[in-house]
């Protein structure tokens, strides 16, 4: 049996059931990104591939901009840190207005994110820059909103929480399921970094 | 008929979709067998539905099976899966074998069409729709109970993943009964799939059934794994895990790495087919052989993820009835995750003939050699297991014995076929599909038959009949020698694999000893399901209540017959390999414990049947182009998931007293009948108690 | 056991004359004797095991009184060199033969002698167009070639992914469209030789074969000068021919086959002229 313990785990007595079990969803739900990991490698792989596909169409050079991509990857960082203080707000027992401001100022920086990274597509298909142009588009566009889908899906789990803490407070199943949010935002986090290095930056200095 | 009928509801639907009009239409042999098999869909879910209304089971069904998270009926949910997808797919190649053996200057009695349908349901359903859910229920079944667990870590995704596994069956058989099947193959190569080539709903419905299989199976592999990592009994260190447990480890952490890959091949493919995108078409900077890459970097993994929880059955098997101990523990383990390891480092030699350097393919084809090293120590460690044992020849035994001296020539075929120059000779023939049959059907069918000759007793509490199990191994061996060494011979004469018209006389006698193993193949089917009536029939007779009918080494033996829903009263605690059949020697393993304390046991949940329906709903929709049918799918199944996370009570006590009555019916069970020795484990004297053999 | 043989003892072996078993060209040869090799190496694999398997367990089962038991036996560290080395060994051995005879007979690689015949080979739904742009001509299902010359064939597809094989002559190499593959073979000897596509391409898929004729360098001569000069001149009839989803049971010839005509159908397919590698660059 397993003795090692997760750490940031505020489940009441250590070593009890209920920590047992939470250490044990915790670690089913690394796997789980692992796995999610390896489609977001296979997506940049395949944009690798396909760089070359323009097929006479808009590249890189002509589409990327700097300032957007710049304060897209400062809200998403600043929104893992706010969800960093909703931990700690969990931890030490705030209470659920802290831990609530917390996770919506989260919300509200995810969603700006994503109304800012749907205005630069909307800006690249009025430059004739969609996805059916050409194989380095489909790419492009294969991979950036994944991750973009990845960030609703977390947006609205951070609504269904909110609802949950409200309604029901922080017992061992919401705190687990908050926890499983912070590992599954930082995840997203951490392959915007990718993306903007491979993508952005990488497309810009080629 | 043609034109859409209501295309705001029923999308690209038109009636000459359904094989019934298109068979009144066109009444070629063709037509009529695809009507019938849709005829037979139909009529089997009607029989099904009227048999449960008629005996009152549909409140039985939901409540004992379908919502159930008990990981032991979701095991043997799995596994009747495998077996009814194993009947259809094994009829598909009866057909296509009848139809190469007349087709000899002769169009035959299936159109090329048809044939190609055949050849790509076959297929995709015994790899995702027999295969998977078999290995997968087995582990399911056993590993909780091999490890000294209650249950799975995830008993909720376990249901989740089973739903998902019958949603896309379901949309096998939906392709059976509305539309067409894909004419691509299991492995679905654009653009041939492609909207430029194949626009019709077949792709799709290969796409959708696929994808949603393989999310089911991902859940499935994150599951066991966990299970293994985190739910081991005080004791069971990880050198003490039985060895069926240490291949379903490695299985487990395949199918994490190795679905992600078709997942992404197959929705490229579905974003080229329904928004235009350009991954895999010919023109605009699309590039095909990415797919390929895409494609067999999941493919080549995925046969070892069939294959290890066969390797693991064997060690089992082997043992057991060698009534011995495993030969070359240590060296097994290390063998399993050398090939877990390699596994992923090969898959260019699924395409060595697409135009890559000779380094490139000399590199891959030696990884592909190599691991041929530790397959080969597994077969020599069963040898030595033997040796010097005590070997009963029942019939999970046969089936290991037929596998070992039939594998062996797949894997040389197998190392023939990694060498680049003579793969240029053999691949696409059917030297090749000798090959792969050579390794799937030895090699994981008769471990999973194995597996259900040897573990049937203690999922259901009553043996299996031996003389029907006897006769439908016969069939296997003989059926499949028939059926696949003459495939090696045609491939090395130049002859193409999916093929429905062959121009070559001197093919002739070759084809037809095919056909004949393939008659022989369905009448082994046909034993199965005789075997099992007979068994259900006679179970009074064969009742091993006790749990222990084959004097078992590891810790599931050391459970009732069938076990309870809890497993263990009180967890086990192992101070060694194979604790339980040493605890039979030198202690009493079925002394009762001091005390009882409660259990707490998964609630039944909807969360399954809901995803699985919304699941199947969905893919159905995005086939046809019912937009409104898909988009409620996906909402479904995204709010039985929100639903579920709000519900607080997800278990259920049972209490000590109840926990009492069960343990007590079964040592009473146990103690009042006489322990047997080997030699009668096959008669009625054996109730489930084993006696130790003398040394 | 004697039922798959059988076949062979009806003449069913005349089926293996149809391919490399029966090779009629250089590389097949070397790729019949490097099957042969391998397959007595890969005897000494299956070898021990069938023998091993059933003798073992018939002398150890529980009928026979007269055999040791001994249920506690699991290791043996003589036993483990025997099953760990000796495999890796032949593996070894089995490798270095790879890498040879990989290199060797690379598809791309050029077979010894001068002045290989170039043809051009355009796959399509389901017929194979051969082009001879030494001399401007091109045939469809029949590729007739010189015996004793080495042959380059540089290969693309119009349509989905195909396989162009030659099991007497050589193996196979797929086509793709908008890139460019190439084999090189050889025949040794005159005659007919089949050719079939290896990959499932649709309805026509089991009739997309061809000829392969070889005739000695004097007649060849003279049927390409011949066909050059009166064979139909190549025209758009014959791209419509080209571009339609069906058969053509004739074989018929056509001369004057503009230059670049390949060229301009791997650019019409989406490519840019590159070659078919996954990252080699040649």
């Amino acid at each position: 049996m397993s003795r090692s313990v997760h750490v940031g785990l505020t489940l009441g007595e250590e070593g009890g059931p209920h920590h047992q079990q939470a250490e044990s969803d915790l670690f089913g739900f690394w796997v789980f990104l692992m796995s999610d990991a390896l489609v977001f490698a296979l997506m940049f792989a395949t944009y690798g591939a396909m760089l070359v596909g323009t097929a006479g169409g808009p590249g890189p050079r002509d589409l990327f901009e700097l300032k957007p991509t710049l304060i897209e990857t400062a809200l998403l960082l600043a929104s893992s840190f706010t969800w960093g203080m909703a931990s700690i707000s969990l931890k030490y027992g705030d209470g659920k207005p802290g831990l609530l401001a917390w996770m919506g100022t989260t919300l509200l920086l995810g969603m700006c994110f994503l109304f800012m990274e749907a205005n630069d597509f909307a800006t690249m298909f009025a430059k004739g820059a969609f996805p059916a142009r050409s194989g380095f588009l489909s790419a492009f566009f294969g991979l950036v909103p994944l991750h973009g889908l990845h960030v609703l899906a977390g947006c609205i789990w951070i609504l269904v929480m909110a609802v949950q803490v409200i309604l029901i407070g922080t017992d061992d199943r919401t705190k687990t399921n908050l926890l499983r949010l912070g590992l599954f935002w930082h995840f997203l986090d951490v392959i915007w970094i990718a993306v903007f290095s491979v993508v952005f930056l990488g497309g810009l200095t080629r | 008929m043609s034109g859409a009928v209501l295309p705001a509801v029923l999308g690209r639907f038109e009636w000459i979709d359904l094989p019934f009009v298109r068979a009144w239409e066109n009444p070629t042999i063709s037509e009529i067998i695809g009507a019938g098999a849709g005829a037979l869909v139909v009529v089997g879910a009607l029989a099904v539905a009227g048999l449960l209304t008629i005996t009152g089971r549909w409140r039985w069904l939901w409540t004992e099976w379908l919502t159930s998270l008990d990981h032991k009926k979701i095991g043997i949910m799995y596994v009747v899966l495998a077996f009814v997808m194993l009947s259809r797919a094994l009829i598909e190649a009866v057909l296509m074998r009848m139809q190469q053996a007349i087709a000899i200057g002769h169009p035959g009695f299936l159109t090329n069409d048809h044939f190609a349908q055949l050849f790509s349901t076959h297929g995709s359903i015994m790899i995702f729709f027999m295969a998977m859910p078999f290995l997968t229920g087995l582990m399911n079944y056993v590993v909780p109970l091999q490890i000294g667990a209650r249950d799975v870590a995830f008993p909720w995704a376990n249901s989740i993943g089973l739903a998902l596994t019958a949603a896309g069956a379901g949309l096998m058989m939906a392709s059976l009964v509305i539309g067409q099947f894909s004419t691509g193959g299991w492995s679905g190569y654009p653009p041939y799939t492609g909207l430029a080539f194949s626009p019709d709903v077949g792709p799709d419905y290969w796409i959708w059934a696929v994808s949603i299989g393989s999310l089911g199976s991902t859940i499935a592999g994150i599951n066991i794994a966990c299970t293994i990592y985190k739910l081991r009994c005080p004791g069971m260190t990880f050198m003490r895990l039985p060895m069926f447990c240490w291949t379903s480890l490695c299985t487990s952490i395949l199918m994490i790495f190795a679905m992600p890959p078709l997942t992404v091949a197959t929705a490229l493919l579905a974003l080229d087919r329904y928004l235009g995108f350009h991954f895999f078409t010919n023109d605009l900077g699309g590039n095909v052989m990415n797919f390929a890459n895409l494609f067999w970097l999941f493919g080549h993994p995925e046969v070892y993820i069939v294959i290890l929880p066969a390797f693991g059955v064997y060690s089992e098997v082997v043992s057991t009835f060698s009534t011995k101990l495993l030969y070359g523990y240590t060296s097994l383990v290390i063998a399993t995750m050398t090939i877990a390891v390699l596994s992923f480092t090969v898959w260019v030699h699924h395409f060595f003939t697409m135009g890559q350097s000779a380094n490139i393919n000399a590199a891959f084809g030696i990884a592909t050699m190599a691991i041929g090293v530790p397959t080969g120590v597994k077969i020599y460690d069963w040898i030595w297991t033997m040796f010097r044992g005590e070997v009963r020849f029942t019939v999970p035994m046969l089936y290991s014995l037929a596998f070992m001296t039939t594998f062996v020539i797949g894997g040389v075929t197998g190392i023939v076929l990694a060498i680049p120059p003579l793969d240029y000779v053999f691949h696409n023939t059917l030297f090749l599909v000798a090959h792969f049959h050579n390794m799937l059907i030895p090699g994981t069918l008769y471990g999973m038959l194995a597996a259900y000759n040897y573990w049937f007793p203690k999922a259901f509490g009553f043996r299996l009949d031996e003389r029907w199990g006897r006769r439908a191994f016969t069939c296997w061996v003989v059926g499949f020698y028939l059926a696949f060494m003459p495939l090696y011979v045609l491939g090395a004469s130049g002859m193409a694999r999916r093929t429905a018209e062959i121009f070559e006389p001197d093919f002739r006698p070759w084809l037809y000893v095919a056909c004949g193993g393939a008659f022989i193949l369905l009448a082994a089917l046909g034993s199965l399901s005789v075997q099992l009536w007979v068994s259900v029939r006679d179970r009074d007779e064969t009742r091993v209540t006790a749990g222990d009918p084959w004097d078992g080494r590891t810790l599931e033996w050391s459970t009732a017959a069938p076990p309870p829903e809890y497993n263990f009263a009180v967890l086990p605690t192992v101070t060694r390999r194979d604790e339980f059949y040493e605890g039979k020697r030198d202690g009493n393993p079925y002394s009762p414990p001091v005390r009882y304390d409660r259990i707490e046991v998964p609630r039944g949940s909807i969360l399954g049947p809901a995803i699985g329906l919304a699941a199947m709903s969905c893919g159905f929709g995005l086939v046809w182009h019912m937009w409104w049918l898909a988009g409620l799918g996906l909402t479904g199944a995204a709010a039985a998931i929100i639903a579920r996370s709000f519900v607080r009570r997800t278990d259920r006590i049972i209490s000590p007293g109840e926990i009492e009555a069960i343990e007590r019916r079964w040592l009473t069970a146990v103690h009042e009948h006489r322990p047997i020795s080997r030699e009668l484990e096959r008669t009625r004297a054996n109730h489930g108690v084993a006696e130790a053999m003398p040394t | 056991m004697l039922l798959p043989v059988l076949p062979s003892l009806l003449g069913g072996c005349a089926a293996l004359n149809h391919g490399f078993m029966a090779a009629a060209g250089p590389v097949a040869a070397q790729q019949r004797e490097l099957f042969f090799i391998v397959a007595a190496v890969l005897a000494f694999v299956i070898g021990p095991v069938l023998m091993l398997v059933p003798v073992i367990a018939w002398h150890y089962r529980i009928a026979n009184k007269e055999d040791a038991y001994r249920p506690n036996w699991n290791f043996s560290w003589t036993l483990e060199g025997f099953i760990w080395i000796p495999p890796a060994l032949i593996v070894i051995g089995l490798a270095t033969l790879l890498w040879v005879y990989t290199k060797r007979l690379d598809p791309y690689r050029p077979l010894p002698g001068a002045d290989p015949l170039e043809v051009q080979v355009i796959a399509s739904d389901w017929k194979w167009l051969f082009v001879y742009p030494s001399s401007g001509i091109a045939s469809i299902d029949r590729l007739t070639i010189p015996v004793g010359r080495p042959v380059r064939l540089t290969i693309t597809s119009t349509t989905v992914m195909q396989s162009l094989m030659i099991p007497r002559l050589t193996g196979q190499i797929y086509a793709m469209a908008g890139m460019r593959t190439h084999l090189n073979l050889e025949a040794s000897l005159p005659g007919v030789f089949p050719g079939a596509n290896m990959q499932y391409n649709g309805n026509g898929f089991p009739r997309q074969s061809f000829a392969v004729v070889a005739v000695d360098p004097a007649r060849f001569q003279h049927w390409m000068t011949g066909s050059a000069r009166t064979a139909p001149k190549f025209g758009p009839s014959v791209r419509s021919l080209l571009a339609g989803r069906a058969r053509v049971t004739t074989a018929p010839i056509y001369s004057h086959v503009p230059v670049g005509f390949f060229a301009s159908v791997i650019a019409a397919n989406g490519g840019v002229g590159h070659e078919a590698a996954n990252g080699s660059g040649r």
